[in-house]
């Protein structure tokens, strides 16, 4: 290594996956972690800053990204996307190919690797479709999207509705090695619902959207996976019932592995109860109980992953009648303090929550990054867990302001960014050379 | 002067027995100057603009009616919800057409929560002609008239909503209007087509129509739509007549005194029998009558 590097003095450095919780100065050269150490190293001529306080992990990894380019690029690009990826910590994205076109071909994946290379900002890891144009008829490219880079296949935002499809597609992608990862919902028990099935969609005279439409995709989607083998991935898990699902699943052996995104564990559909469109996504917000299972599922290891389902929409999309409302909202700069509010529960170690934000999602779809020890890539990111400020949508990085948090208080902030070596988000604002 | 912040009517959720009784007073002195022929001038030289994104043409007439009959002025849009196709948003044309000096906006929208939208976006008064499923809150205030008007007091009556309450704003926003006027509500109809929920709300399940009927002081018939059928939601409508319709000889069982309503229009033959639509129980035309003295005291009370 010829170049002086990087020197973080004295943080608390949070390694989940060595098991490592203490005080080290940590030491960045060139892409690579180079030394983790327990007594201070000495400068040596790299840039050498003062961490001691704030808490020292891996660069956080989101599995679930909406990123919109190509083609909605008024709602984000891959540039204002990975600005808000490390603006909250995240310095790799899985970039959903629910875009337009869909990425259901190498040249869209190219199109995407080229402009986050131009970004150079977070790592943007593409998704590949599972079916052509994600109609959900015929299988995609899948041997040619993985060779491309492709790190799994979905056809998220849609679920695969034909039992057949998806048996072929496990069998296929097991032997490419790479996750299917599905959004579970069954069409025909979700027609025409806006929320989820209960008192606010009865108060609100919106149709209702039962468990069921998650719960039933999931169980069947298990059996197949006990035939087939593979890795089945499951999005943004909300239901109570499907925690218990994937639990039994895993105790039986199943390659089975689910992510939950902060409004699943955070908001109930009370949170509607105002004609909230930024509390409409896919699959609903659920009830207490459901939240409380996804949480009680994060701190076991049932849920392997906080995924953000990072969903940029536009003011038009979401100014309009509830049930006309175009579903999600954007996560990836408030994903930090609402996990960590789950520390301040008592629910979760610190080091829990570090793990599920950056190696468990790294470690499930096979990622680089994840971890701090020598030889990893410099992927880390720098958090104050105590640092209090206010959700001010016009302050985002994002294009887009879709948040339910807008004006809510959080605890816990993000620091420093800096992704394989580089800073990228340097004492709370955008770092130079990276704008 | 400071303008007083507009006063909009969303819903009848949360609305007090008080307040209700107030639109009541005021309803019966123009059901009384209606009659008279006097003209009102409360509402002279104001613009109400009736803003209608699905087809209604007794609810529009009645608002028009009431406008008019206060002395105001009326704006006709009327739109299939497909003028979004022209590329307007409904906040859009909220705000043009209070530009043009509307002090009351008329909202019907198919849409749940549409008229909540537009009272967000616009510094006039809102008025839910009925949105979605969610409300139809001046169908529940003439309905509660009509029924205090003949009863002096909902206190301890029982009204029964039988039909599709899934899809029935008239349920729902009868449902609040009544229990805050002290009457029990009973619900009956397919299981398919009664909501998750509705005890949390205050009403009662029947444990089938007949044993509702026998304890009703009023039954209120939903109209049911057609396309409940191809949804799946009950197999076919004549079996819907059958099982949740009001015949002739459902009606004979009634208890003496019990009327019949309908918050129109009313598909003859299906949740209704002929003879019971045009039957000595029904209240159906009154109901029509009051809507305009009702509508009067809501625009009145808002404009």
């Amino acid at each position: 290594m010829n170049a002086p590097g990087v020197l973080l003095r004295g943080g608390r450095v949070l390694d989940p996956r060595h098991g490592l919780d203490a005080v080290r100065d940590v030491l960045l050269q060139g892409e690579v972690v180079a030394k983790v150490s327990d007594r201070p190293l000495a400068a040596d001529g790299a840039r050498v800053v003062d961490v001691s306080g704030l808490w020292v992990c891996p660069g956080f990894v989101d599995l679930h990204t909406h990123l919109r380019e190509p083609g909605e690029e008024g709602k984000e690009t891959i540039l204002t996307g990975t600005r808000a990826a490390v603006a909250g910590g995240f310095t790799a994205v899985v970039a959903m190919p629910n875009t337009r076109p869909p990425n259901d071909s190498t040249l869209v994946t190219r199109l995407i690797q080229e402009r986050a290379a131009a970004a150079h900002l977070a790592r943007v890891w593409p998704a590949g479709a599972i079916s052509k144009g994600l109609l959900g008829e015929e299988m995609a490219e899948l041997g040619d999207l993985a060779e491309a880079g492709c790190v799994c296949f979905t056809d998220d935002g849609r679920p695969v509705m034909n039992a057949g499809l998806m048996r072929r597609v496990l069998v296929y992608a097991r032997a490419l090695g790479r996750p299917v990862m599905v959004h579970e919902e069954d069409l025909t028990l979700s027609q025409g619902g806006a929320l989820t099935e209960g008192l606010q969609a009865t108060r609100l005279g919106l149709l209702p959207i039962p468990r069921s439409a998650e719960v039933a995709m999931v169980a069947r989607d298990l059996v197949l996976l006990a035939e087939t083998g593979g890795h089945l991935h499951l999005a943004h898990v909300s239901c109570a019932e499907t925690v218990r699902l994937v639990r039994e699943a895993k105790a039986r052996g199943l390659h089975v592995s689910a992510e939950a995104a902060p409004h699943h564990f955070t908001l109930t559909d009370a949170a509607a109860a105002d004609w909230n469109t930024h509390a409409k996504m896919n699959p609903p917000l659920r009830g207490p109980e459901d939240v409380a299972a996804v949480r009680q599922g994060l701190a076991d290891g049932t849920v392997d992953a906080v995924a953000t389902d990072h969903a940029p929409h536009g003011v038009l999309d979401k100014e309009v009648p509830f049930a006309e409302a175009a579903n999600g909202v954007v996560g990836l700069e408030t994903a930090l303090p609402l996990t960590l509010a789950l520390v301040r529960e008592g629910l979760l170690t610190p080091s829990r929550a570090v793990e599920l934000l950056s190696a468990a999602p790294a470690s499930t779809f096979r990622l680089p990054g994840g971890h701090l020890a020598p030889g990893a890539v410099a992927d880390v990111t720098v958090v104050d867990p105590d640092a209090a400020w206010t959700v001010d949508p016009a302050h985002f990085q994002s294009r887009s302001r879709n948040t339910p948090y807008a004006g809510m208080r959080m605890l816990g902030r993000v620091v420093h960014t800096w992704v394989g070596g580089r800073a990228v988000w340097f004492e709370g604002a955008p770092a130079e050379g990276a704008r | 002067m400071k303008p007083r912040p507009p006063t909009h009517l969303l819903t009848t959720e949360g609305m007090t027995r008080a307040q209700a009784e107030a639109i009541f007073a005021r309803a019966r002195v123009h059901a009384r100057t209606l009659e008279s022929g006097r003209p009102v001038r409360l509402l002279e030289g104001k613009v109400v603009a009736n803003l209608f994104f699905e087809a209604s043409t007794r609810t529009r007439l009645s608002f028009e009616r009431a406008a008019k009959a206060l002395g105001a002025d009326v704006l006709n849009f009327t739109a299939q919800s497909s003028s979004v196709a022209k590329g307007e948003t409904l906040v859009d044309t909220a705000r043009n057409v209070e530009a043009l000096g509307a002090v009351a906006l008329v909202v019907r929208h198919p849409a749940s929560g549409a008229a909540s939208l537009v009272a967000r976006c616009v510094r006039c008064a809102v008025i839910n002609a009925g949105d979605g499923m969610h409300a139809h809150p001046s169908q529940a205030l003439l309905d509660a008239f009509t029924l205090h008007e003949r009863w002096g007091s909902l206190e301890g009556r029982t009204v029964v909503i039988v039909g599709d309450v899934l899809h029935s704003r008239v349920a729902r926003s009868n449902l609040y209007c009544l229990t805050a006027l002290g009457a029990r509500v009973v619900v009956a109809g397919p299981a398919t087509l009664l909501p998750t929920g509705l005890e949390d709300l205050g009403a009662r399940r029947a444990a089938s129509l007949d044993a509702a009927l026998e304890e009703a002081d009023a039954v209120m018939m939903l109209r049911v739509q057609g396309e409940r059928q191809s949804a799946g939601y009950v197999p076919s409508v004549r079996e819907y007549t059958r099982l949740w319709g009001l015949s002739a000889a459902r009606a004979a069982r009634l208890r003496p005194g019990a009327v019949v309503m309908h918050p129109g229009p009313v598909n003859r033959g299906v949740e209704l029998a002929p003879e019971v639509a045009d039957g000595p129980a029904n209240v159906i035309l009154a109901q029509v009558a009051h809507g305009v003295a009702v509508r009067m005291a809501i625009l009145e009370a808002c404009a």
